[in-house]
């Protein structure tokens, strides 16, 4: 037993402080986007969720440029941004994608120019890999309470908004009809999604944050038709791609170039996508085995309702 | 500003800026601004690889952006569109961490590549971008019509026997090459914001495609020479200019055409 | 179930739909469906929401396949691309802001489908301007066509369809989000179109009174199952009943139809309006 788990964990695995950290930020951060995610995917809007994470790195590198810690420059940034895809998106998706890139691009300027005054400033190379790509090993223990409570704050907003939400994000007319503000729900979602999408970027870095934001998600959603479900699945499989990866990142470290190991963000970006194609090829082998059951066995449609919406995930 | 190796600069900013502009029409009349973003950007990853087994990184990018193109194809085939585009873009970005950790001299050259600059276009670079600008141009101009077709009635053309998925693919690919020709001006990330700015403010102002069309490739240029002019006076990265103007331009075109609209009677 | 009456033949049908059914993600979506539809006729496809009728008109237009029964257009089996086949789409990406006119829109119904840039713009213009005429919309021709009423829209895409001289025009659901002016104008001109060019119209609607005046014949479907024939043969209690697979009530009031489901009573009932007088509101509150 203990020679199987030598092989799988390398040593000084467990005992390591920041392998803790990372376990536990990641699965925190994993948690919050997967659900997060679920409402970012059945309302189409992962282009912003990229976008914002995006734009966070500039309100990150400005942060860094003045000496303060990137996580609130990060949000305070991302949430500026969420306003303003707001404002001039309109409710059009196409209108809406061209503010989303319109806003991207002005925010990949304004990071050019921190980037290029930080480097100039403080001539420390390697920091634009940092802010795009991160690190999740290098996570300050400082931050921990920060991020946990943060990440708590956002799942309390989304469970007291979670019917409304759900509503308005699956059919947005039948929920104005319902009195819900639609609007209103749309903007406080979209600065949700800032918050949790600028915590994963500044902890785990860009790239992962859009990957754990999409990903399990659209996972979740293929294997279960339940919202409810899909939130808990997300979560799961988030959690699962993150410890994978870090685990598999620690072991790197003694895979060629040696004494380098792999980055965190190419394993787990590398585990969601796998995920994600492993739950494609399920649920079609599921459902083309459905329809031959069917088939044997005519009969009438109970009554005609509509095509589940997360269908196509 | 106007002698030496920045002739080169003004040739190819121009290059890039005209291609930019006939793109971008059609990227935003599809509704195609994510896949625009994610297939320069993920190209970034093919860069380095490319560096990391010692070829030229141009190569590199083709490569990725290619792949990107049909990736996002094939995998919104089978799901939602804009996932496929997420995870295309992470896929590609995430591999192009990798390489990055296995080779370290490349982090100086990357600023560079992710955000443009001014100075350095050597002068046997300018062919092959007016090669493939020339390339794009053409395949547009081939894939017109169904892709207008295509980008407000899909069901239409597709009673019609038009392949909208093959179109699509044709369109992205197009997009792809684009993207490797205007890295070396404006660079990956700021691309983008150059094909949808300009086109976006010129489908605010005229009515017509040909009009859109024309109109967005002057923005475009317009756009580019002020960068690349304000750039090389204040030595200040290219990428911030193009991206703040291209957001600065279509908000005061939204803002004209609201009050146009409120003014005028309601149709 | 009606089918066509003794002295029309098969052959001159323009579309024969026969026993088609269609399963999708495991449920049959249409049963059975059996109809014919003659050049010139203007037919309804009348159905409540996800009742089928997109389905089938996908079937129609190839773009579904059926899982079982055959499709003839113009008596031929169906294919990929069928140019007697108009169709306007229920949805179309119409932004305000994109940059296109209402000609833009109507000259692609020319030659959209096919490769290159479009040559020949004397012609072109000259065939655009008179579809729109023919729909009465050419004061519309040079307007952003996103910023166009959903009115002025659906002569824009009727246009679309028409400038490829079809014989059978398909439109899903073109009334829905009309005012009741602009539907009474739309279903006009189509009525218009049917007779003077001897185009067969098939226009999915969920409700049925808007064509009750220029309707020759008409496909009730529910649950994905039809009866098809004239508004006297099929608006039934006991055909709508058996489609349904419920007790369903049919009330005309001021020439109207009020197709009601779950009434309490004997079924079979037709409550007729004798002398104009208002209906009490317990009729109504049946529903």
């Amino acid at each position: 037993m203990s020679q199987v788990l030598r092989a799988l964990f390398a040593p000084g695995f467990f005992a390591s402080d920041p392998v803790h950290a990372a376990l536990v930020v990641g699965a925190v951060v994993a948690l919050v986007t997967g659900v997060v995610g679920v409402f970012t995917v059945i309302r189409g809007q992962a282009f912003a969720g990229h976008a914002l994470g995006e734009v966070g790195s500039a309100g990150g590198s400005a942060a860094f440029l003045g000496g303060a810690n990137p996580l609130w420059g990060f949000m305070g940034i991302a949430i500026v941004a969420a306003g303003l895809i707001e404002l001039l998106g309109l409710h059009r998706p196409r209108a809406r994608d061209v503010a989303t890139g319109l806003v991207l691009g002005a925010g990949l300027g304004l990071a050019a120019l921190f980037l290029y005054l930080d480097a100039t400033s403080s001539s420390t190379t390697g920091v634009t890999v940092t802010i795009l790509f991160g690190s999740l090993f290098a996570v300050s223990q400082q931050m921990l309470p920060s991020i946990v409570a943060l990440s708590a704050v956002s799942l309390l907003v989304l469970a007291v908004c979670y019917r409304m939400l759900l509503l308005s994000s699956l059919s947005p007319d039948l929920a104005a009809a319902r009195g819900v503000p639609v609007r209103a729900i749309g903007i406080a979602y979209l600065v949700i999604m800032a918050v949790a999408v600028s915590l994963a970027a500044e902890t785990i870095g860009a790239i992962l944050a859009t990957a754990l934001v999409v990903g399990p998600p659209a996972t979740a959603l293929r294997l279960t038709k339940r919202p409810g479900g899909a939130l808990v699945v997300a979560g799961l499989i988030g959690v699962v791609a993150v410890w994978l990866g870090i685990v598999l990142a620690y072991d790197s470290y003694y895979w060629p170039p040696a004494g380098h190991g792999w980055p965190v963000s190419f394993f787990v970006v590398a585990l969601v996508f796998l995920f994600y194609l492993v739950a494609g090829a399920v649920a079609r082998i599921v459902q083309a085995r459905r329809r031959r059951h069917s088939e044997a066995a005519p009969r009438l449609a109970a009554s005609g309702c509509a095509e589940h919406p997360g269908d196509a995930a | 500003m106007f002698s030496g190796f920045m002739v080169n600069t003004w040739i190819a900013a121009t290059l890039v800026a005209v291609i930019a502009g006939v793109v971008g029409f059609f990227v935003v009349l599809r509704g195609s601004t994510f896949a625009a973003h994610a297939i320069p950007h993920g190209a970034f990853g093919g860069a380095a690889g490319a560096v990391l087994i010692g070829v030229n990184p141009i190569a590199g990018l083709g490569v990725f952006a290619v792949g990107g193109a049909l990736g996002i194809g094939w995998l919104g085939r089978r799901g939602r569109h804009d996932v496929a585009t997420a995870l295309a873009l992470v896929l590609m970005l995430g591999l192009g961490a990798l390489f990055l950790s296995f080779s370290v001299e490349y982090a100086a050259a990357m600023y560079s590549l992710l955000f443009g600059e001014v100075l350095g276009v050597p002068s046997d670079e300018l062919l092959p971008i007016a090669g493939l600008g020339i390339a794009c141009i053409a395949a547009l101009a081939v894939l017109y019509r169904p892709l207008m077709l295509t980008s407000i009635a899909p069901d239409v053309a597709e009673a019609r026997g038009v392949a909208a998925q093959r179109i699509e693919t044709g369109f992205l690919l197009v997009v792809a090459l684009a993207a490797t020709m205007t890295v070396p001006v404006v660079g990956v990330l700021l691309m983008f914001s150059l094909m949808i700015g300009p086109a976006a403010t010129a489908g605010s102002l005229t009515r017509s495609p040909r009009n859109a069309i024309a109109l967005s490739v002057l923005l475009a240029l317009a756009t580019v020479w002020l960068a690349v002019a304000v750039s090389y006076l204040t030595n200040l990265p290219v990428g911030f200019f193009v991206g703040t103007l291209g957001a600065v331009s279509y908000g005061c075109a939204r803002i004209w055409t609201a009050r146009r609209r409120g003014r005028t009677a309601p149709a | 179930m009606s089918g066509p009456t003794l002295d029309e033949s098969a052959d001159d049908a323009i579309l024969d739909v026969d026993g088609v059914s269609v399963w999708l993600s495991g449920r049959e979506v249409l049963h059975d469906v059996r109809f014919r539809i003659m050049p010139g006729e203007f037919t309804g496809l009348i159905g409540s929401n996800g009742a089928g009728k997109t389905t089938l008109f996908r079937v129609i237009l190839g773009l579904q396949a059926a899982s079982t029964g055959s499709v003839l257009v113009g008596g031929r089996p169906l294919t990929r691309r069928n140019p007697i086949i108009g169709y306007v789409p229920q949805k179309i990406f119409l932004d305000p802001d994109m940059p296109l006119r209402a000609r833009d829109v109507v000259a692609l119904g020319l030659d959209g489908h096919r490769l290159g840039v479009p040559l020949g713009w004397g012609r072109r213009r000259k065939a655009v301007d008179a579809m729109l005429d023919a729909v009465d919309a050419r004061r519309l021709a040079d307007a952003r066509v996103g910023s166009l009423s959903g009115g002025e829209q659906q002569r824009v895409l009727i246009a679309h369809a028409l400038i490829s001289r079809p014989r059978l025009l398909l439109l899903d659901e073109p009334l829905a989000n009309l005012d009741i002016g602009a539907e009474g104008e739309v279903v006009a001109l189509l009525a218009r179109i049917a007779r003077e060019q001897r185009i067969a119209v098939f226009i999915s609607a969920h409700d049925v009174n808007p064509l009750l005046p220029v309707m020759d014949r008409l496909v009730y479907m529910a649950a994905g199952n039809t009866a098809s024939g004239t508004t006297a043969e099929v608006i039934r209690p006991e055909v709508l009943s058996a489609l349904y697979g419920q007790h369903v009530d049919v009330l005309r009031v001021h020439g109207r139809i009020l197709v009601v489901a779950g009434a309490e009573g004997p079924s079979g009932v037709t409550f007729e309006e004798t002398d104009g007088a208002a209906v009490g509101p317990d009729i109504v509150a049946l529903r």
